[in-house]
Parts: C-alpha cells; sequence; structure tokens
C-alpha cells in the first residue's frame, strides 16, 4: 500500500520555485527513477522526498550528488558515519579513534564489492571522482533502511561497473528512488519512471510503457 | 561619505597623495653624524659574523624560542576556549581591545604589576594573540562546510556531530594558522628583548651599544635560520614537547621579586587616572585630561599617522619592486632563488628590529622608523605577490612573453587587485608597528607611553594605549569599508599576513 508523500506540493529553493504542483506516493518494493534535463528539478524532488520521509520517522539511507564527505577522514570512519544515530556519543568517540571490530569486518565487506578495500585507511581527500562516488554509495549500503534516495550515484564509474553498483543497491533496500542520466541503466533497474521537464511530471509509469519517444522528449531542447 | 564603488586607481591615488601630503610634516633627516661610517663598520660585521659570544646568545635564543611557544600555547588555547562565543558581543569586544595593543605595550604595562619576569613575557603575547585566535578560529568553525553535517541521519546526537562531521573539516585550517602564528611568536618574543626581556631582541641591543657588529650580525643570521627553519622543527607530534620544554625553561628563569599585592595595586590604584584616584572631582580629572590630549596624544597619534602613511606608499613601492624578482620566468633561475633569499631574511626580521638597525645608522628622526616598516611589509607582500605570480604564471599560454615584458603585461594586471588588497591589509598593522617605533626613541605614540612608564603614571599610559587602540580600530574599519568599495574583501587574505 502506498503512502502519499507529496500532495500538489511546490518545490523549489532559496524562492525560486523549481516544481509546480507535483505529487507523489511510494509503494514498499518500488524502484523509482527520475529522468530529466539537468535543472529540471530532480536534485530538487530528491531532498523533498527525503526530508519528508525522514520527518515520517523512516530510515533513509541518501547518497547525495556531490558525495559530502569528510576529507580528512578515511574511507572506513566515513562509512562509519552512516550508522552514528544508532549510538550514543561516548561510543562515537570510541569508534573515531578506534572503529569496533564487528564494524570493520561489515563495512571491508562493502568495501570489497565496491572494489575498495585497498582504500579503506586512506583519507577521502586523496581519493579520485570515481573512489568518492562509490564511498558515499558504501556509506548508504552500510546504513541500510527502508528506503534509498540516490542523486546519479553512478555518474562517476564506467557503465560495467554501474550495471552492478545498481544491482547491489537493488540488493539491499527494498525500495528506491534515483536520479540517472543513463535511461538504459534506468530502465533496467526501475519499476517505475517519472520525467521532469518543465517544473512538471512529463510522464510516471512502468518502463514498458514509457517509449523511447517520450524519454527523448525529456531531453529535446 | 564614501561612494558605493571606488577605482583602483583612485584608491592608489588616494593614499599617494595623501602621504605626499604629509611628507612637509615628517621629519626625515638624517640625524647620526657619520652614516657611511656606520654602514662600513657594520658591513665588514655582516661579512664577518662573530659566532664567540654563542654561549650568551645562545640562552637568549631558547629563551626567545620558549616565550613564543608558551605564550602561542596559551593564547591559542584562550582563542580556542573564546571562539564558539565570538558571537557574543562583550567576547567579541572583549578580543579586540585584547588585540588592539601591541605586545611591546602589553610588556611594559605587564612590567609594572608581574615584574620583568616570565610571566610577564609569555602573558605580553598570550594577551593579544588570545584575540587574534578568537577571532580566527571562530572565522575558521564559521567557513568549515556544513554540508557533512547536514546529511547525517537526524538522530545523532551533537557531540559525534562535532566530532565527526566538524571537527575534521575545521583543524587542517586551524592547525596550519596555528603554526603561521608561532612564526609571529618568534617575531614578538625577539622584539621584546627591546624592552628588557631576556630574549634575541635585548643581546642585540647590548652588542649594538657595544659596537660589536660582528657578534649582530651572528645574531641575525642565527635568528634569521630559526625562522627560516621553523617548519622542520615545528612538527604538529612534536608541539606537546616543545610546550613542556619551554614550561620548563621559564620556570628555571629568575626574577626579581615584586612586593606583595602589585598586580592588585597596579588593577586599582595605578592605572586609574589620578585626579580620580585622590577623589578631586570631575574637574580635576578634565583639567588633567586636557593637556594629555593636547600634550601626548594628539601629537603621539598624529606622528603615528604621519609614518605610517607614508611607510604605507613606499610599502607598495617596495613590494611592487620585489615582486618579480621572485618569479623565474621574470627573474631566472638563479635571480629568483637571491630574491627568495632576501625577502625571507628582511620578513623575518621584525619592523622594530629592523628600525633600531637603522637607528644606529641615521640616527633618531622619523626616516629609520619608515624604512623599516616599508621594508618588512613590503617585502611580505612582494613574497605573496611572487607566490601568486608563480601560481599565475603556470597557467598562461605557452608563448607568453618573459622577463618585464612577463611581469608588466600578463602578471601585474592580474594582480594589481591582490596588491591593493594586500596593502589595505597591512595598513593596520603598519600603524600598531609605528605606534610602537616610538620605544625607540622616534615620536610615535610609544614615544610618549615609554615615557608615562618611565615616570610611573602608569593612568597616563592606559589613555595613550586606549588612543592607539581607537586609531587602529577606526583604520581597520576604514579598511575594510575601502577592501569592499574596490571589490577585494575576502577574509582568507588577512590569516597568513596577519604579523
Amino acid at each position: 500500500m502506498s503512502q502519499p508523500i507529496l500532495r500538489a506540493e511546490s518545490l523549489g529553493y532559496g524562492t525560486g520555485v523549481v516544481l509546480h504542483s507535483v505529487s507523489f506516493a511510494l509503494a514498499p518494493g518500488e524502484r523509482v527513477v527520475l529522468l530529466g534535463r539537468s535543472g529540471a528539478g530532480k536534485t530538487t524532488f530528491l531532498n523533498a522526498v527525503h526530508d519528508r520521509l525522514v520527518a515520517a520517522g523512516q530510515r533513509i539511507a541518501l547518497v547525495p550528488q556531490d558525495h559530502v564527505l569528510v576529507p580528512q577522514l578515511s574511507v572506513l570512519r566515513n562509512v562509519l558515519m552512516g550508522r552514528l544515530d544508532d549510538h550514543g556519543a561516548l561510543a562515537n568517540l570510541a569508534s573515531l579513534i578506534r572503529p569496533r571490530r564487528a564494524d570493520r569486518a561489515e563495512i571491508l565487506a562493502i568495501l570489497a564489492g565496491l572494489g575498495l578495500s585497498p582504500e579503506a585507511d586512506r583519507a577521502v581527500e586523496g581519493l579520485s571522482g570515481g573512489q568518492r562516488q562509490r564511498t558515499a554509495l558504501a556509506r548508504a549500503l552500510f546504513r541500510g533502511g527502508e528506503v534509498l534516495i540516490a542523486d546519479e550515484p553512478v555518474s562517476a564509474v564506467d557503465a560495467t561497473q554501474a550495471a552492478q553498483l545498481l544491482g547491489l543497491m537493488r540488493a539491499r533496500f527494498p525500495s528506491a528512488v534515483l536520479a540517472l542520466h543513463d535511461v538504459d541503466l534506468a530502465r533496467g533497474f526501475a519499476t517505475r519512471l517519472i520525467g521532469l521537464r518543465g517544473g512538471r511530471i512529463a510522464f510516471d509509469a512502468t518502463p514498458p510503457r514509457v517509449s523511447d519517444a517520450e524519454v527523448e522528449a525529456l531531453y529535446a531542447p | 561619505m564614501l561612494p558605493e564603488r571606488l577605482s583602483r586607481g583612485s584608491v592608489v591615488a588616494l593614499f599617494a597623495g595623501l602621504a605626499l601630503l604629509l611628507l612637509p610634516f615628517a621629519d626625515l633627516h638624517v640625524a647620526g653624524h657619520d652614516p657611511w661610517a656606520a654602514v662600513g663598520r657594520m658591513a665588514q660585521g655582516v661579512l664577518r659574523p662573530d659566532f664567540a659570544a654563542i654561549e650568551q646568545v645562545g640562552w637568549s635564543l631558547v629563551l626567545t624560542v620558549a616565550f613564543a611557544v608558551a605564550g602561542v600555547a596559551l593564547g591559542g588555547t584562550a582563542g580556542l576556549a573564546l571562539a564558539p562565543f565570538y558571537g557574543n558581543r562583550i567576547v567579541r569586544l572583549t578580543c579586540v581591545a585584547l588585540r588592539s595593543v601591541h605586545e611591546l605595550f602589553w610588556a611594559l604595562l605587564l612590567m609594572q604589576a608581574l615584574g620583568i619576569g616570565a610571566l610577564t613575557g609569555v602573558l605580553a603575547i598570550a594577551l593579544p594573540y588570545a584575540g587574534i585566535f578568537a577571532k580566527v578560529f571562530a572565522e575558521q568553525m564559521e567557513d568549515a562546510d556544513p554540508r557533512p553535517s547536514a546529511v547525517l541521519p537526524p538522530g545523532v546526537d551533537p557531540l559525534s556531530r562535532f566530532l565527526f562531521a566538524r571537527a575534521p573539516l575545521m583543524l587542517p585550517a586551524m592547525r596550519t594558522y596555528s603554526l603561521y602564528r608561532v612564526e609571529c611568536g618568534l617575531r614578538s618574543s625577539a622584539v621584546l628583548g627591546f624592552v628588557g626581556l631576556p630574549t634575541l631582541g635585548y643581546q642585540l641591543e647590548t652588542v649594538f651599544s657595544e659596537g660589536d657588529y660582528g657578534a649582530a650580525s651572528a645574531i641575525l643570521i642565527i635568528y634569521v635560520s630559526l625562522i627560516a627553519t621553523m617548519r622542520l622543527w615545528m612538527r604538529p607530534h612534536l608541539v606537546p614537547l616543545w610546550v613542556l620544554l619551554s614550561g620548563v625553561v621559564l620556570t628555571s628563569l629568575s626574577s626579581p621579586p615584586m612586593g606583595q599585592g602589585a598586580l592588585l595595586r597596579f588593577l586599582t590604584v595605578d592605572i586609574v587616572p589620578a585626579p580620580l584616584r585622590n577623589g578631586e572631582g570631575l574637574g580635576a580629572f578634565l583639567a588633567w585630561l586636557w593637556p594629555l590630549l593636547t600634550g601626548q596624544v594628539i601629537p603621539g597619534l598624529a606622528a603615528t599617522l604621519v609614518v605610517a602613511q607614508i611607510a604605507l606608499v613606499l610599502t607598495g613601492l617596495v613590494a611592487v619592486a620585489t615582486s618579480g624578482l621572485v618569479v623565474p620566468s621574470i627573474a631566472g633561475r638563479l635571480g629568483s632563488l637571491a630574491g627568495h633569499l632576501a625577502l625571507v631574511i628582511l620578513r623575518s626580521i621584525p619592523e622594530v628590529m629592523l628600525a633600531f638597525v637603522f637607528l644606529q645608522i641615521l640616527g633618531p628622526s622619523m626616516l629609520p622608523a619608515v624604512l623599516a616598516l616599508a621594508i618588512h611589509n613590503g617585502a611580505i607582500i612582494g613574497h605573496l605577490l611572487g607566490r601568486e605570480a608563480e601560481a599565475t604564471g603556470a597557467t598562461l599560454r605557452r608563448d607568453a612573453p618573459r622577463g618585464l615584458t612577463l611581469w608588466a603585461w600578463e602578471l601585474a594586471p592580474r594582480l594589481f587587485g591582490r596588491f591593493l588588497a594586500l596593502c589595505l591589509y597591512r595598513w593596520e598593522i603598519i600603524l600598531r608597528e609605528a605606534a610602537v617605533m616610538g620605544l625607540l626613541g622616534v615620536a610615535t605614540l610609544g614615544f610618549f607611553v615609554d615615557g608615562a612608564v618611565a615616570e610611573l603614571r602608569l593612568d597616563r599610559a592606559v589613555v595613550l594605549l586606549v588612543s592607539a587602540g581607537v586609531l587602529t580600530a577606526g583604520v581597520d574599519a576604514l579598511s575594510r569599508a575601502l577592501r569592499r568599495r574596490i571589490g577585494a574583501d575576502r577574509a582568507r587574505i588577512q590569516r597568513d599576513t596577519s604579523c
């Protein structure tokens, strides 16, 4: 049964409105992918959905577009930050100094799946763009939760790896709302596609019911 | 009062014109009776540094480092504790007051209360530095990227939020700045010798008065190498060790004992204006204040301004002339190395120390002070501009010209705004230092402060220091307004140039 999240709302940041009168509901098990040109409002949409779900008390994992890692901390500690709210201040302080063995093992397993094992104890500031993106993804995978919200989570890796990473996300989270710019990847991952254009929802349907022409129209000048 | 936008050219014209107007009021004559002979004797000393007296110098070197490390550590800790509350008006005003008084003036005042001992030297550095640290740390906390904390799940407790997502982001900037402050501290500490503390400045004064220029040259060589190698020995993990050693060294320092209750007497009696202390009423207070204002405050401030404004314009000239010298594509590889060396030496030696040397050659007038300020500050700005010119040069097209043409056509236009901003930032510093030069005998404000302290009229000294603080604060505000109007108001510049 799907829970309404947005009810004919206008969304934006600052004083400008980016999206007009959008409605959105998410059913358990649904994997939603947002499509649209850059500036179409995908990030605004994702942020709004994230805030509503968090306010509703759900456990959400987030992969922000610019990763938002702490450059000075190691990959392992950045991943660990996904679960800071599960522990008290003293436990967190202890794991900042020395991560718990169980956490470390669990994180190393996740990093192995992402091809980041050699980087586990390196500071994030020394990593490439693709490695940072996978670190942000590892943080979300470690956190877990009912819904994954990810903004272009595979934009900095090649197509083969992107498909593999999307597989990991699919296995970890019951539901997901993603923004992707690769239409083929989107069709392979999603149970539902939403197209944004001109500040409105252009289509909202299962992938087979969205034609290539409709998708192309999103990106037309 | 000022128009919303000012062209950079008009700001330059304004300052150059003001300096020209003040020139007739400046006492710039050469008072020494045979300056060339003095230069000759000093040159011989420079060529033949005499390390024979190294034992005495060695101990004052140790003390110079100890005062600097202890002062910066104490000031930094206090600044760190104050920084989170910097938004509070009382905290902010306290910090402004602390840093508006120069280290040497603090030392002069503290000596009256605490005697000429270790605590006076440490506090003379720690008090103004606490005010500076608090401001800069507060800015660095504000500047740290807020997003990692924002994307943390909402349930995370404040302490974990701070430790994981805030502290790691601000620590590198704070560490860099603290290291830079140690360098400032080494300068301050050496200069404290000129008011009698047992640091390098004291040794320098002694050997100069004996005409022992070989030893003076040795002291300056040791001092410059101390500062130039600082990054090698001041390692983050060695900091606790250095602080501990400084503490040990300073506690071993014996000082003449002060009478019981000297501090209390200083705070409650000595610095209270005499007529109020004696209960003579407001009329007597005004009768006391008026001659002080007209006879000391106003002449002192006027002379300070004259020295500072002329020195500022000369600083700009020195900076422009030296900035190209450190860029290999302009001065050649060897030339730029020599340029770097010269600038390192000139900016390592504090203004007061340079002025002291020039005074020995040129005799007492405003000239040594103006020259010292212009050379030291010009070298700092020249160094910063040169570093940026090198960075800019790397991004230029491959077929860019070389030598003077490169400097004039490609670099100077790009760096002009930055140059002006740096000069405006240093305006306040030049003014502070110009006031302090009075302690060496130049007729600026410090001269009157020194006189008042010597006569044990601390109430007068405090009035003079407050007036210097007000003038500095005014210049700071004006400088900020000008920077905003030429579109160069970036706080970051100040951090790596503020001493």
